[in-house]
This record gives structure tokens, C-alpha cells and sequence, in this order.
């Protein structure tokens, strides 16, 4: 009796020890995936790309700026999260010997500028103004949603920009430049109204690392083409439309971005190992000081993919139709009322009505 | 009779619920046409309309079921109270010289203009709303519509829909040259149209080849227009319109063979499901005459004539409804080919090359009777070098006389002659028909006077160069090189002291 109650006992301590083992184990597993889910704390994409050079022979300003939207898209941001601010038009430019097309490379196999492009910001919109409004929010109320960076605290954004810079500067349109004092205050009035979860600024210009020297907000992650006092140089020029077709940083970049897909688990440390100084000419440089995760858990899909975090569940679940208001609806949009008289176009040009017609305000007819 | 109603009534009630099984009619309803037509100078202009109409008050009630009316241009006509809207975005010009009177033209760049509802009260703030809200719509750069560009035109732009009052007050008219348009303007048209760009006539908007075209321009219109032909109730339409002219030298290279995959580098397969009608036609007036024909091919199911701008036209019609003309090749590609007896002319062109050789331009013609024929040709001058050019160049240069040789026919049959036989004035050209006589003529040389340059210049500058050169240069060369040296006088020498003495003598100081 004793030994069956001490043997039931053994049994039930066993049976419980298995179990606490087993838990802990599903436990651990459970916590892995959650932590998993939490590894980055964004739960948006947002895109802003902007080409600042206008005039023919900066062909090569706009293909890059259309290459890094061509593949934000391929990864998943949508439309109505990227602001697109081209300066000039190339692909419908009346000297592009093959229209509505943009080539990355002379052997002319990708068409970065697509049939689907949406660019938000175009030709004389493209101004310092327009840019820091985008970037703070601060838009006139008219503005359509398509131009407006609606992003919120859990949002990650892209900023990518391309042109011709300077040690300090960087050049919109030949008419106005945007200092690096400027855009860091941008990024820390962004900071300050909570419109950032974690930045990624890229920029492909001429000693593209003085635009990031002066950025003081927190998690800030920068990359530039070039350090101070080089230029950054294009790749290729092409024979056919007469002018280099792009910069050399954002065409390895590119043909980096180009192996990425929605679920790949490339991190950060290999995007800042694309473009050696062997190919580049110029050093590109990266910073990652204001930023407080690890470049080598930052995934490529965390700035430029959307890549929803999705659970996926079996139950079924049923909806009820609200049948009694959609048929009153109907009902109510049926009962058209008939007019009684019948209706007419107006004429296009009555003469006699507009010779003798009357005028009001200050303007002048002449009467013959 | 009263116990009766009440059945009657409670029998409809219980019909109603009971009605809801059956589907609604469509109040809307879309039609899509392309209208080719081969214009007179070899090119082709392609024209596509895509025409949805609604069958709904938009102005009177909550309007939340959008079935083929896009929902973006649906909000905008009950928020705005748009009476009507035309925004057309086109790039070149329709030559109207070359090509014949066209269906719709629209200015270059973007055109928009609009009839506000009568019960708007700020329409310029409504304006220039509206133009915001289109420039994020259309991605195009409508926003730059101020009070600087707007006007209120007051006779013309009267409302092409129906209209019971033309206040022109509430008319607004803006056009921007300087937009562009380009693929991002074209995306979201065709996102507007019912079947995308997937089935239909619309698989054929490709914009690598629409942009690739003399003329592009592409529009919207919302009005309102009759739903019936007693015209007692309003409907809503829109209408996509697209028009293309295709260049015969840079796409056609310079063949005048047309067929749809040439154009559009896309076939028609299927008609879009949505719509009610589906039609391409074909404009083949003007070609059944003798000296050209225009075959089209698939032959066409049927024809269409009527009178169009003024002019009767003949069209040939292709029903992508009709099963049997995609049925049997799972695609329709219309070719269309001129067929011309063989030309009876000839050229021969050599160009000039500098220093080498002259242009020479030979040309076979037949003159129609009656009539005068213009010959022109522009050419350019090269540059000479200082040294080419001849003592006396204000003279001008000379372009030597152009020859033209004639077989001119006679009214009188000449016999043949015998060249011992007859005078000498009628010998001088051999004649083998006796129907026309042989004429060499020639026109005037051409003296052309080419601005010449200022020989006298090199001589000028040299000798101004020269002298600035020596008076600094020799100035700075003398200062710099010049020593002086401290002399001191000389004390003796026998002509000296000899001279003292005569000069003694005379009672005159010493030298």
C-alpha cells in the first residue's frame, strides 16, 4: 500500500518533470520565435528617393534613383509608401533615342523605368523646400496623399539621393543646395515629432560622407558613395544615347539588390561591402554610430522590402452580411425621379447670345 | 376590396425581400473603340475611346458602390460638384496641313478645364483644390495651376454635356505648356479603366511604343449626357481618350506596311469582359482608287459609312464581340498594305563632300498637264580656311545653273530628217520621236553673298602686339639690365692742357 502510493508518487514527480522538461523546451522554442517577430520594431516601409539634377547629361541621376525604386517595389514597398522626386524627365526627354525607357546598363536588358512608375514629385517640384516639407510633415493642407510621407513612429524609411555634391552640400536643380547642417536638423525634427522607428540615408554624390557627418539623432544608419575631398564616378557610357548611364556605387548596389528577394536573410555588413575601392574608384563609407541595433542583425528587407509579419491560422471564421441595409440601399438608389421636360445639350458657339451678352468686372469688349 | 388591398400589399412586402435574389440590372456600362486611321503623308493615327456611363444622381445621394466608374473621379464630381471635367496631357502637335482635320486636338502640355454645379459658392477655392487633388491622381505637376494661369473665358468652352444655364462663372480654364507626359502619367490613366490594362483594347496602351510617336495626347471627360433619346434623365459619362500618331520613317522605317503588332508590338486576343461593345475600325475612304489600293487584312465582318467631319467615310469594322473574328487564330493582328503600280520616276543624289566634290541631284518627273511643278533643294556653305578665299570676296560666290532636259510633246508630227539634207538649225539634236521634240534649258546661276571676314585683322593685331610688347617689355628690360656707374672727371690729357694754354692766351676760362 505504502509502496504503491510512494510508486504512484514517483510516478506523478516523473510525470511532472517530464512535463516541466518538454515546457521549458516549447517554451524556449516559443521564445525564440517571438523574439524572432520582435527582432526589428517597425511594422511600415517607407521609401523616399529623390534625383536632384536636371539637364540631359545627368542621364545617369535619374537611372539611379529609378534602379533603387525599381527594386524597393520588386521587395514590396507599394506606391502609396514611396515619394518619388525625379528633377528632370529622361525617359521622355525628346534627345533619349529609345523613349519612355531608362537604361541602367548599355547592353540595354533592364528597363529601370518600367510601365508601371508613379513618380510623385516632378521636374520644378523637385526643391529643397518640397524635400524638408516631405521629410517633416509640414505640407500644405491641398497636398494629395500620394505626396505626403505619412509615416509614424514604428515606420522604417529609406531616404536615397543622388546628384552633384559637394564637401557640405548637395545640389537641387543648379538653382539652390541643401546643407548637411539643414538635413541633419530635418532628421531630428522627424525624431522629435516621432516619424521615424530607424532611417537608412544612402547617398551616391561627389564626397557623399560630409552629408552624413552632421546627423545627431538616434537610430540613424548612413551610407554614401564617397568619402570627403573624392568624387564619386559613373560606370558606363553608352555609345547609342550618348551619356553615362549611371553611377558606379548604385550599379553595384544594384546588381547587389537584384539577388535579394522578400525572404532573404542578408544583413547590413554585406551591403556595406558592395562596392569595393577596386571597383568604385572612390572609398564608400558607412556610418553606424546613432544606431542601436548590430549591423549584422539588421536585415536588407528591413529598409528596403515590406515584408509583413504574418501568422497564419486554420480556424474559420464566419462573416454576417448586413442584408438589411444594402437592400434598402438598393431600393433607395432605384427610385430615380423622371424629369418631366426634356433635357438639352448646350451650343457650342451662339453667336447672337454672346455678341449681346453683358459682361460684368473691369473686362473690356469690342463690339464690330 | 379592402381585405383585398391589405392582401395585395402584404403580398408585394413579402415580394421584396424575396426581389433581392435576382441581380440588379448594371447601372453602369462600358463601350471601347479604336478608330485606325492611315493619314495622307504614310503615317497612322490610332485613336482609342473607352467610354464608361453611369446611370446614377451622383449630386443627390450617398454614392458608396462603384462598380466600373472609377471611385477616385466618382469622389471627385460629389466632393468638387463637378458639372464637368476635360484634362487632356499631350505631347507634339497635330498637323493638320499633313494630316487632315483630327477628331479631338488638345494644346501641347496639360489643358484642364471645368464647369462647376451652381451651388458652389468659393469656385476658386474649389479650383485649385480640385487641380491638387488631380496632379496626385495623375502624377503630373497640375498643382502650378494658380490665379497666374487661370482664366474664366466667357463665350467660348461652352459645356459639351448637357447644361440648363451657362453662368460662366463658375468656368474655369488653366493650361501648362511646359508638362510633360511621359509613362507616370499614363499608369495611372489606365489604372481608371475598367479592364486595366489586361483584356481588351487596352492590352495594346504599351508605353514604350505610345510615347515612341510624332503625337501623343491622352485625356479625360466627365459630363453629363442624356441617358435616352427622350432625354428625361441624366447619366454620368467618362471618356478615356487616347490619340497616337506613328511616324512612317522613324517606326515604319520608312515602309508603308501597318499591322497592329507594329504599332503597339501587341495583338488583340480577347475582348474585355466587362464591356458591351468592343470595336475596331479602320478608315478606308479615299484609298479605292486607281492609282493605290489599301488591303486590309483579316477582311472585315462589316462596314460603317457615314459623314464625319464634314467628309463621307468609309470604315471597316471589327467586332471583338463578334466570336468569329478572333475565333479562328486565338488573335487579331490587322495588317493594313498599300498596293501602288510601280512607280515610273527616278533619283539619283550624290552629296558633296568638302573639298572633294559638289552636290549632284538628277531627277526623272513627269509633269501632269497643266500645272506647275516647284523644284527646291537647301544647301549649306562650308566654312573656307583664310587661305581659300579668293581676292575679291565680297564679290559673292557662284552656284552654277541647274539643267533641265525636256521631251516636250508637239502638236504637228515632224518627219524624219535627213541631216545633209535639211538646214543646219534643225540638226542640232537627233530626233527619234516624231511626237516631241527634245529642249535642254537652263536656269539662272545663283550669286550668294557670304559674310566675309576682316582680312586686315592679322596685320592689326600684330602690329598692335608688337608695339605693346616693346614699349612694356623693352621698358622693363632697360630698368632691369641698365647699371650706372659713378664717373669721375678726368683731370688730363695733352689735347687738354694744350687747349688751356691757347685759352689763356685769349683771356677765357679753362676748360
Amino acid at each position: 500500500m505504502v509502496a504503491s502510493s510512494f510508486l504512484r508518487k514517483c510516478l506523478t514527480t516523473l510525470a511532472g518533470l517530464l512535463l516541466l522538461s518538454f515546457g521549458s523546451l516549447a517554451a524556449s522554442q516559443i521564445e525564440d520565435q517571438t523574439e524572432q517577430f520582435f527582432r526589428s520594431g517597425h511594422t511600415n516601409n517607407w521609401a523616399v528617393l529623390v534625383c536632384t539634377s536636371r539637364f540631359w547629361f545627368n542621364y545617369r541621376h535619374v537611372a539611379n534613383t529609378l534602379s533603387v525604386y525599381r527594386s524597393v517595389k520588386r521587395l514590396g514597398i507599394p506606391d502609396s509608401h514611396i515619394v518619388l522626386m525625379l528633377a528632370d524627365d529622361m525617359a521622355c526627354n525628346p534627345r533619349n533615342p529609345k523613349p519612355a525607357t531608362v537604361f541602367s546598363h548599355k547592353n540595354m536588358e533592364l528597363n529601370v523605368y518600367g510601365d508601371d512608375v508613379e513618380v510623385d514629385y516632378r521636374s520644378y517640384e523637385v526643391t529643397v523646400e518640397n524635400f524638408l516639407r516631405v521629410l517633416t510633415g509640414r505640407i500644405p493642407p491641398s497636398t494629395p496623399r500620394s505626396k505626403r510621407l505619412l509615416s509614424d513612429d514604428r515606420s522604417n524609411i529609406l531616404i536615397y539621393m543622388t546628384g552633384h555634391g559637394g564637401n557640405g552640400f548637395l545640389k537641387f536643380q543648379d538653382s539652390e543646395e541643401i546643407t548637411n547642417i539643414e538635413l541633419a536638423d530635418a532628421f531630428e525634427q522627424m525624431w522629435q515629432k516621432r516619424r521615424y522607428n530607424e532611417l537608412l540615408f544612402i547617398i551616391d554624390t561627389c564626397q557623399g560622407a560630409s552629408m552624413y557627418e552632421r546627423f545627431y539623432s538616434p537610430n540613424i544608419m548612413a551610407l554614401a558613395s564617397s568619402q570627403v575631398g573624392e568624387d564619386s564616378l559613373s560606370h558606363q557610357p553608352d555609345p547609342a544615347i550618348g551619356v553615362h548611364l549611371m553611377d558606379r556605387y548604385t550599379f553595384y548596389v544594384l546588381e547587389f539588390l537584384e539577388e535579394i528577394n522578400p525572404a532573404s536573410q542578408t544583413n547590413m555588413n554585406d551591403l556595406f561591402q558592395v562596392c569595393p575601392k577596386s571597383l568604385c574608384v572612390s572609398t564608400p563609407g558607412h556610418r553606424t554610430d546613432l544606431f542601436q541595433r548590430d549591423p549584422k542583425n539588421v536585415l536588407i528587407t528591413d529598409f528596403f522590402g515590406s515584408v509583413r509579419k504574418v501568422e497564419i491560422t486554420t480556424e474559420t471564421i464566419r462573416l454576417q452580411p448586413d442584408l438589411g441595409n444594402m437592400e434598402s440601399r438598393y431600393k433607395k438608389e432605384w427610385m430615380d425621379e423622371e424629369l418631366m421636360e426634356p433635357l438639352k445639350y448646350a451650343e457650342q458657339l451662339p453667336v447672337a447670345q454672346i455678341i449681346h451678352q453683358e459682361v460684368t468686372g473691369h473686362q473690356m469688349l469690342a463690339r464690330w | 376590396m379592402a381585405a383585398a388591398l391589405p392582401l395585395v400589399l402584404f403580398v408585394l412586402l413579402l415580394l421584396g425581400p424575396v426581389g433581392r435574389g435576382h441581380a440588379e440590372p448594371p447601372r453602369d456600362s462600358l463601350r471601347e473603340e479604336l478608330v485606325i486611321t492611315p493619314l495622307p503623308s504614310g503615317d497612322v493615327a490610332a485613336t482609342f475611346q473607352f467610354r464608361t456611363r453611369w446611370d446614377s444622381e451622383l449630386q443627390r445621394e450617398e454614392v458608396s458602390h462603384y462598380r466600373l466608374f472609377p471611385k477616385a473621379l466618382g469622389q471627385l464630381i460629389s466632393k468638387y460638384s463637378l458639372r464637368e471635367l476635360h484634362l487632356s496631357f499631350t505631347q507634339g502637335f497635330w498637323r493638320t496641313r499633313y494630316w487632315g482635320p483630327p477628331f479631338l486636338q488638345a494644346p501641347s502640355g496639360a489643358e484642364l478645364w471645368v464647369w462647376f454645379q451652381d451651388t458652389v459658392t468659393d469656385v476658386d477655392k474649389s479650383w485649385k483644390e480640385l487641380s491638387n487633388v488631380l496632379s496626385g491622381i495623375f502624377c503630373a505637376s497640375l498643382n502650378f495651376i494658380d490665379s497666374t494661369n487661370t482664366v474664366t473665358p466667357t463665350a467660348s468652352f461652352k459645356p459639351l454635356g448637357l447644361a440648363n444655364g451657362t453662368d460662366h462663372n463658375f468656368l474655369r480654364y488653366a493650361v501648362l505648356p511646359r508638362e510633360v507626359v511621359c509613362t507616370e502619367n499614363l499608369t495611372p490613366w489606365k489604372k481608371l479603366l475598367p479592364c486595366s490594362s489586361k483584356a481588351g483594347l487596352s492590352v495594346l496602351l504599351k508605353a514604350d511604343r505610345l510615347f515612341h510617336t510624332s503625337y501623343h495626347s491622352q485625356a479625360v471627360h466627365i459630363r453629363p449626357v442624356c441617358r435616352n433619346a427622350r432625354c428625361t434623365s441624366v447619366s454620368w459619362e467618362l471618356r478615356q481618350t487616347l490619340s497616337v500618331v506613328f511616324d512612317a520613317f522613324v517606326t515604319g522605317q520608312g515602309k508603308k506596311d501597318w499591322s497592329l503588332f507594329r504599332m503597339f508590338s501587341r495583338t488583340l486576343t480577347e475582348p474585355c469582359p466587362l464591356a458591351s461593345e468592343s470595336r475596331v475600325y479602320v478608315d478606308i475612304t479615299g484609298y479605292n482608287q486607281d492609282n493605290e489600293t489599301l488591303e486590309v487584312t483579316p477582311p472585315p465582318t462589316t462596314t460603317y459609312q457615314d459623314v464625319i467631319l464634314g467628309a463621307r467615310k468609309t470604315y471597316a469594322v471589327y467586332d471583338l464581340l463578334d466570336t468569329a473574328v478572333i475565333n479562328n487564330s486565338r488573335n487579331l493582328n490587322l495588317q493594313l498594305k498599300w498596293k501602288s503600280p510601280p512607280e515610273s520616276g527616278y533619283v539619283h543624289y550624290q552629296p558633296a563632300q568638302d573639298r572633294l566634290q559638289p552636290h549632284l541631284l538628277e531627277m526623272l518627273i513627269q509633269l501632269p498637264a497643266n500645272s506647275a511643278t516647284k523644284v527646291s533643294i537647301q544647301f549649306e556653305r562650308a566654312l573656307l580656311k583664310w587661305t581659300e578665299y579668293t581676292p575679291d570676296p565680297n564679290h559673292g560666290f557662284y552656284v552654277s545653273p541647274s539643267v533641265i532636259s525636256a521631251l516636250v510633246p508637239s502638236t504637228v508630227a515632224a518627219k524624219p530628217v535627213d541631216w545633209e539634207e535639211s538646214p543646219l538649225f534643225k540638226s542640232l539634236y537627233p530626233v527619234s520621236d516624231s511626237s516631241s521634240y527634245f529642249v535642254r534649258l537652263y536656269t539662272e546661276p545663283l550669286l550668294v553673298n557670304l559674310p566675309t571676314p576682316d582680312f586686315s585683322m592679322p596685320y592689326n593685331v600684330i602690329c598692335l602686339t608688337c608695339t605693346v610688347v616693346a614699349v612694356c617689355y623693352g621698358s622693363f628690360y632697360n630698368l632691369l639690365t641698365r647699371t650706372f656707374h659713378i664717373e669721375e672727371p678726368s683731370t688730363g690729357g695733352l689735347a687738354k692742357r694744350l687747349a688751356n694754354l691757347i685759352r689763356r692766351a685769349r683771356g677765357v676760362p679753362p676748360l
